[in-house]
């Protein structure tokens, strides 16, 4: 009888429970849109006037509801499956990169859109946020001493274990 | 003479047209290209990524929050690639 020798956890028959880490996150990401967003219009207005306001506003938006939509995609797919999770990963990223598209192109000839501040929007807001984020969600990760004030700390849930769960990690110990 | 020279406008026009058509076609071409070419290494990254990340979590799933938040960060910073693509693509094609 031939017993592996190398036993894989089986990501199939795993899956997470309880709130999503990445919906937690994302709601962290589109508290600091909101909070960024009146500087970022008035920078746009200063530059590029009322449309220009107006377009750093919609790229603001399309960053926040991408956020949102991505996380809402992975948080769902973990609940059913962890490798149903990785495929809402990879699908989930051309989903997203075509209704940014599709976003953009629907709106680039109205007459209050302008194009360079709608673009510089969308990448500085992305990474802006990004980075924002990051600062908390490393510091609170790598030293929990140096955790952000309780009233900006985003707290990690631990997923729990369904029996289920329980059971495949017994079943991989024993082999 | 005058229709020569009527000839000759007619030729340098069509000259002109073509060039344009030439240029916009290759400025097509390259929005095109960076958009795609944009989107093929955030592809692979997200892939990688999050194939690690699954099994990170099937190997410890006491850790899985921990790897969900990091993998959720690290699939939106390498989305940023393929969003900066996308702005050449714009700002290439329609600016």
């Amino acid at each position: 009888m031939n017993f592996p020798t190398n036993a894989q956890p089986n990501a199939l028959a795993q899956r997470m429970e309880g709130p999503s880490p990445a919906v937690a996150v994302a709601r962290d990401l589109a508290r600091r849109g909101v909070m960024i967003a009146p500087a970022s219009i008035i920078l746009g207005a200063v530059f590029w006037g009322t449309n220009g306001a107006l377009s750093v506003a919609l790229g603001l938006g399309i960053v926040v509801v991408n956020f949102l939509l991505a996380a809402a995609m992975l948080g769902y797919a973990a609940r059913i499956s962890l490798a149903l999770m990785a495929a809402a990963a990879l699908f989930g990223f051309l989903i997203r990169l075509g209704l940014i598209t599709i976003a953009v192109l629907l709106v680039r000839n109205e007459p209050w859109v302008e194009l360079v501040p709608l673009g510089i929007s969308l990448i500085i807001s992305h990474l802006g946020l990004l980075f924002w984020e990051m600062r908390f969600v490393s510091a609170s990760l790598a030293f929990p001493g140096l955790k952000p004030p309780q009233n900006e700390r985003r707290v990690i849930q631990e997923p729990e274990m369904s029996t289920q769960d329980m059971g495949t990690v017994q079943q991989q110990e024993q082999l | 003479m005058s229709t020569l020279s009527q000839l000759a406008a007619l030729a340098a026009e069509a000259d002109t047209t073509a060039a344009d058509d030439a240029k916009n076609a290759a400025a097509a071409q390259g929005a095109g290209y960076a958009y795609g070419l944009a989107a093929i290494g955030p592809g692979i990254g997200i892939g990688y990524l999050v194939g690690q990340a699954v099994q990170a979590m099937a190997r410890q799933p006491e850790s899985a929050g921990q790897v969900q938040t990091t993998m959720f960060l690290g699939i939106a910073f390498t989305e940023a690639l393929a969003l900066i693509g996308f702005v050449v693509f714009i700002l290439l094609k329609f600016v």
